[in-house]
Formats: structure tokens, C-alpha cells, sequence
């Protein structure tokens, strides 16, 4: 196994997918000859040239939607949002027209494509520039929502999106671009709905996913340290969601803290522990615990910015609490 | 404004023209016996926008189509199905909701598709579709087909940004799309004189982007035609996209809950007195290829089909309760409840 950056693990998806099946393109703002805002496309272009690498002007709305009518006619595209945080300006095509036309159609079309970009906080970018969709983006049914949290991961998830038949929105975290990790070698394919135990435990079950996994597995080892065993558990894919995975999980550690980074209203973790409530209430020993981003925008300055995230000192003080230490 | 010089044989043959005078006596039923189901023993539910006033720029611009060309419209579809050659059965079951319709029952009067067809879809979301067609045009380049995709939109839809973020796209890569606005002066209560800032939607859609622009009278079926496979002409010579501005009006309200009150009576009556159906059977009868015998004959026979088509859709299944969670995704939809 060789180790390459987050970065470099989409590239060699889109890459290997593009080369496997000339239905596969990349359109978005700066995707060519800029080789991507945040360059996960560097080189595509000279490699694939402009019929299939294809600079769009800023029209987030119009491209989300000729992607989609392309997808609709057999086409699959991949579709690169600059930030997540403008696929707000497409969101009426993702939901109203990528999630709803196979139903609507009744089953006549299919929409296989990928709408991927880069997202959250990523150090003083403001407001505008940091947002986390993704309970948005899983709400809907019709969409798959993919959120990876390591190279290997970001790699086999994306070309398993990309052969996916249904639309899928794949969310990167802008932090994790250049890290870089272990990637087996040979064709790699990650199945969606499968959730990742990072790390095995048994004294509480931490839930996380995207950016988040790294200050959880981090507070394991403080924890383990401390003499607690936790299980940390990499959703990966938000939509389909792995249930069996985190029943299994708190049947064992009776305990369970949901670490996410976006906000704690409505968000993602609200309705996984719901979930996890209706199958094990009997099993829990400890309520469940969110530790998610404050309920308010995001602010510039790096102090408040920081007191939001998902920390370690914020995971170990709810593991604290469901452990009644 | 480029055109392509189209062939010099006449844009229609006597079995076309003939087509073409039944498809819009058979949209036309097909509302007005809808309309009576709408309103007696609710059989049809939702919103119901009628075409009724406006059928020759379906049937007139589809008729200059491939097999293989795609066709996508707004909510006010009935017609551009029908036009395509999409079964009254499947179109009236879809009404009733049934399991038979163009939709299998889970789309309605707004989300008629037919894949066989190229049906891709009616769509309620003003302005939404519009990219979708650029889209198809984006595959038939990228492939490397002459096939060309058909977009309508109402003179309301114009309004919305997606549209010219899609005509600039359509225009700065030569996608094989023909943009149609239906103007039918109204966009539900609101006249085209209280939301365009120019009157002349060429000027508004396709002047900005050097596309070439066509204001005609929709009404006019075969100029309708003659315009259309201009601009589809030029499209598959990978000459890009084109807009037609068909002058056109609605008989009805905006939709069925509609009266249309914001609109004069005489107006709506100098519309009805030259009805493009009624009008286009007197020229068939002047070049002396229908009588006025044929003509009767022709609209009972357009009666019973959609009698047939009523009592089909009448007769079928409702889908399933299971169907609710069917064709979401590829393959089993797991819901997350
Ligand atoms: C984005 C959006 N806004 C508002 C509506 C409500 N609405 C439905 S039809 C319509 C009028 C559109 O008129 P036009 O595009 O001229 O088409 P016509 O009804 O004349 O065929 C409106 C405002 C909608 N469906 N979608």
C-alpha cells in the first residue's frame, strides 16, 4: 500500500473511472484550466482534455441542471461545487429535479451522477464559506450522501459514487485535503451503507464522520489512557444510513456519543441517536450525548471559530457525562 | 440571425397535415373531458393547468422531430405528451392516479414522462427544467449525435435566473437546444406587461447571448413548424441553440381554481374566435384534403378514443401501498424512518 493525500485519493478516482468509462466527465467552476480550486483535478484536463474536463462560468443552478439532464439521457457526470456552501444557488436542482425524477417519473429515469465539492470549517473563512449541509443533503430521500474521513475511504467511496445509478452528493472537508493516509493498492471500491469501526472499544460507542473522526479517535487515546475503552465508528455514508452497525455497537457499550460537526438543530445526530433510541432504549445505560458545532453562524475570528468545533477536550467532557464520571 | 435554408418541398403533406388537425382536436378533448372529471366526483386531484387555445405550437413544433429528439416542458404538459404520441390511456390514468398512467400514478396532470417517447417530463418548478434540456443537448454533443432537445417554457419562466444561466451555457458551447416560450401573455394573474422589462422576449433570451431569435405566431401551426425545423436544422449542423418566441393564449384560467378575471372577456373571446383548431380545418378544406364531413367524422373519432382512454383509466389499479417506497433509488430503498 502506498500513501497519498486525500486530495490526490479523489483525483485517482475521478481519474481511473474517467479512463474505465467515457460516459464519466467533470464539470464545475475551475475544474480544467485552473486544475480546481482546491486542485483535486490537477492534470485532468491535459489528460483528458477540454470535451471532458469542462470549465463552467459561475452558474452553480445552470450546471447543477444541465448534469442532471445529461445524467437523465445516460451521461455521467460528475459535478464540482467550488464549496458546498454555493450548492445552496443549485439546491432547487438537486432536490427538486436530481433526487425527485426517478419517482416522479415512475421510474423511467435514472439520474446517476456526483455532486461533490469541498465543505466546512476550514480556518477563518466566515460565514459564507463553512457550512455543513449534510442533514439538509440526507433529508431527502433519492440522494445518497457520502461524507469520507480518510484517503482510502474518500478514494473508494467516490468511484463507487460515480458508478452509482442514483444521485449522490459526496461532501469533502476542506481540512482534509492534504492529508494523507494508506491506499491499498489495485482497484478500490468502498460500498456505500457500510459504516467503518476505526476503532474497536467497549465502553462507549463513539458516532462520528468527515472531519470529526480525527479529534474522536484522538479523545480515544486520551481515554484509553484513562483506562476507557471507547469504539469509535466512522458512519462514511449518511444515506443509507448503517444502523446495524451502531445497535451492535451500543448493545455492547451500552453508551453512545454522536460527534458531528454540523449544527446541533435538526441536525444529523438528532436523528441517529432518535434512531438508536427506538431500537435499544432498553440497552442505554446513559443517555445519548451530542457534541456538534454551536447553534449559530459561523464566526471569522479563530477563537470563536475553534470554541465550535468538535474538540477533544468537548468529546471527553461528554463521554465524562454518559460514563457519570 | 443565421438561418439554415431548409429544403424547398413544402414544410407539410396532406396525411401530416391531417395528423396534425386530429392531435389537437385529441388534446383538446382529452382537457375538456378531464375538466368534467376534475370537477364531478373528484376523480382527478391536484392542480390542472389546460393547454386548451395553445395547440398548435406542440403539435406544430413536434412535428418537425426525430424519433429520437427529447422534448421537455412545464406543468402545463398534457398537450406536448400527447403531441409526442403518448397514449390518451396512459395520459388519463395518470389523472386518475392510477398504476396504468405515463407516471405509474406518482407524478399527476403536472409529471406526465414517456421515456419511449421522449417524453422527459412536464415539470412545476417555473424555470427549473430549463438547464435539464441543455443538459440533453450536452449529451447529444458529447457523444457526438445530431440529436436536439426541445424545451418549453411559459413567458413567466423567463424571469427566473437558471434560464439564462442556461442560455449563456447553451450558447457559449453550441448545444443542440431549441428554446421555445409559449407566450400566452399571462403567468397565472400577472400579465407579461407587469414582469418583462421588454415586451420583446427575442430581445430579453436571445439577442444578450447571439442566439437566433424568432417572434411568430404560434397559432399558426405550419409557420410554427417551418420555424421550428429551422432552428432544428440548425442545431444538428452543430450550430448551437435557438429561441422562438410563439405568440400564443390560454382559453382557461391559469389553472382549474382559476376564473381569469384579471383578463377582459373580449379579449378572450377575439382568441376564440379564431381558433387555431377551427382555423386550420378551413385551410385543410380550402387546399381541398378534408371535408367538412371528414372533419365531423374526425372529432368522433377523437371522442371515442378518449372515451376508451377515460374508461381504461377508470378500470385500472391504484398502485400499491408498497409503491410508496418504490423507484426512489437503484436498486431497494431502505427508508430512514
Ligand atoms: C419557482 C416557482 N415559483 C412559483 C411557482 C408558482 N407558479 C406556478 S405556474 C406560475 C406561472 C408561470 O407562468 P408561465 O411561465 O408564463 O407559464 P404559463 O402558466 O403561462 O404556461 C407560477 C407563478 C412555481 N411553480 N415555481
Amino acid at each position: 500500500m502506498a500513501v497519498f493525500s486525500f486530495r490526490e485519493a479523489l483525483n485517482q478516482a475521478m481519474t481511473e473511472e474517467m479512463e474505465r468509462d467515457d460516459r464519466v466527465f467533470l464539470m464545475g467552476e475551475e475544474v480544467a484550466e485552473y486544475d480546481g480550486a482546491y486542485k483535486v483535478s490537477q492534470g485532468m484536463l491535459k489528460k483528458f482534455g477540454p470535451r471532458r474536463v469542462i470549465d463552467t462560468p459561475i452558474s452553480e443552478e445552470g450546471f447543477a441542471g444541465i448534469g442532471i439532464g445529461a445524467a437523465m439521457v445516460g451521461l455521467r457526470p460528475i459535478i464540482e461545487f467550488m464549496t458546498f456552501s454555493f450548492s445552496i444557488v443549485a439546491i432547487d436542482q438537486i432536490v427538486n429535479n436530481a433526487a425527485n425524477m426517478r419517482y416522479m417519473s415512475g421510474g423511467q429515469f435514472s439520474v446517476p451522477m456526483v455532486f461533490r465539492g469541498s465543505s466546512g470549517m476550514a480556518g477563518c473563512l466566515g460565514a459564507t464559506h463553512s457550512h455543513r449541509l449534510e442533514a439538509w443533503y440526507a433529508q431527502i430521500p433519492g440522494l445518497t450522501v457520502i461524507l469520507p474521513a480518510t484517503p482510502a475511504d474518500a478514494k473508494g467511496l467516490l468511484k463507487t459514487a460515480i458508478r452509482s445509478d442514483d444521485p449522490v452528493v459526496f461532501i469533502e472537508h476542506e481540512v482534509l485535503y492534504p492529508e494523507k493516509g494508506e491506499i491499498p493498492d489495485g482497484e478500490h471500491l468502498v460500498p456505500f451503507g457500510k459504516a467503518d469501526i476505526k476503532r474497536p472499544g467497549d465502553d462507549v460507542t463513539l458516532i462520528t464522520y468527515s472531519r470529526s473522526l480525527k479529534a474522536t479517535l484522538a479523545a480515544a487515546e486520551e481515554l484509553a489512557a484513562k483506562g476507557v475503552s471507547a469504539e469509535v465508528i466512522d458512519l462514511r455514508s449518511i444515506r443509507p444510513l448503517d444502523l446495524e452497525t451502531l445497535v451492535q455497537s451500543v448493545k455492547k457499550t451500552h453508551r453512545a456519543v454522536i460527534v458531528e460537526e454540523d449544527w446541533p438543530y435538526c441536525g444529523l445526530g438528532a436523528g441517529i441517536s432518535d434512531r438508536i433510541y427506538r431500537e435499544v432504549f432498553d440497552e442505554l445505560d446513559a443517555p445519548i450525548l451530542r457534541v456538534a458545532s454551536s447553534d449559530a453562524p459561523i464566526p471569522y475570528n479563530k477563537q470563536l471559530e475553534a470554541s465550535m468545533l468538535p474538540s477533544v477536550p468537548r468529546i471527553l467532557a461528554a463521554v465524562d457525562e454518559v460514563t457519570y464520571r | 440571425m443565421a438561418s439554415v435554408q431548409t429544403e424547398a418541398k413544402p414544410i407539410v403533406d396532406e396525411s401530416k397535415a391531417l395528423d396534425w388537425l386530429r392531435q389537437m382536436m385529441l388534446i383538446r378533448r382529452f382537457e375538456e373531458r378531464a375538466e368534467m372529471l376534475y370537477q364531478k366526483g373528484n376523480k382527478i386531484g391536484g392542480f390542472f393547468h389546460q393547454y386548451s387555445g395553445q395547440e398548435p405550437v406542440a403539435v406544430g413544433s413536434i412535428g418537425v422531430l426525430r424519433p429520437d429528439d427529447w422534448v421537455i416542458t412545464a406543468y402545463r404538459d398534457h398537450g406536448h405528451a400527447l403531441a409526442l404520441g403518448m397514449t390518451a390511456r396512459a395520459g388519463m390514468a395518470e389523472l386518475l392516479g392510477k398504476a396504468t398512467g405515463c407516471s405509474k400514478g406518482k407524478g399527476g396532470s403536472m409529471h406526465f414522462f414517456d421515456v419511449e417517447k421522449g417524453m422527459m417530463g412536464g415539470h412545476a418548478i417555473v424555470g427549473s427544467h430549463i438547464p435539464l434540456a441543455a443538459g440533453f443537448a450536452f449529451a447529444s454533443k458529447y457523444r457526438g449525435e445530431d440529436r436536439v432537445a426541445l424545451c418549453y417554457l411559459g413567458d413567466g419562466a423567463i424571469n427566473q435566473g437558471g434560464v439564462h444561466e442556461a442560455l449563456n451555457m447553451a450558447a457559449l458551447w453550441k448545444l443542440p437546444v431549441i428554446y421555445i416560450v409559449e407566450n400566452n401573455l399571462y403567468a397565472m394573474g400577472t400579465s407579461l406587461t407587469r414582469s418583462s422589462a421588454h415586451q420583446d422576449l427575442t430581445i430579453r433570451c436571445a439577442t444578450p447571448y447571439g442566439i437566433p431569435g424568432h417572434q411568430i405566431n404560434g397559432n399558426d401551426i405550419e409557420l410554427m413548424a417551418k420555424t421550428t425545423l429551422e432552428c432544428v436544422e440548425h442545431a444538428r449542423a452543430g450550430e448551437g441553440p435557438s429561441f422562438i418566441e410563439a405568440q400564443t393564449y390560454r382559453y382557461k384560467g391559469h389553472s382549474i381554481s382559476d376564473p381569469g378575471k384579471y383578463r377582459m372577456r373580449d379579449e378572450l373571446d377575439s382568441y376564440i374566435k379564431k381558433d387555431p383548431i377551427e382555423v386550420y380545418a378551413s385551410i385543410l378544406k380550402k387546399r381541398g384534403w378534408i371535408d367538412d364531413e371528414a372533419v365531423e367524422t374526425m372529432r368522433e373519432e377523437v371522442k371515442a378514443e378518449i372515451e376508451e382512454a377515460i374508461e381504461f383509466a377508470e378500470k385500472s389499479e391504484n398502485p400499491p401501498l408498497e409503491a410508496v417506497y418504490e423507484d426512489i433509488t437503484a436498486g431497494p430503498f431502505s427508508p430512514q424512518e
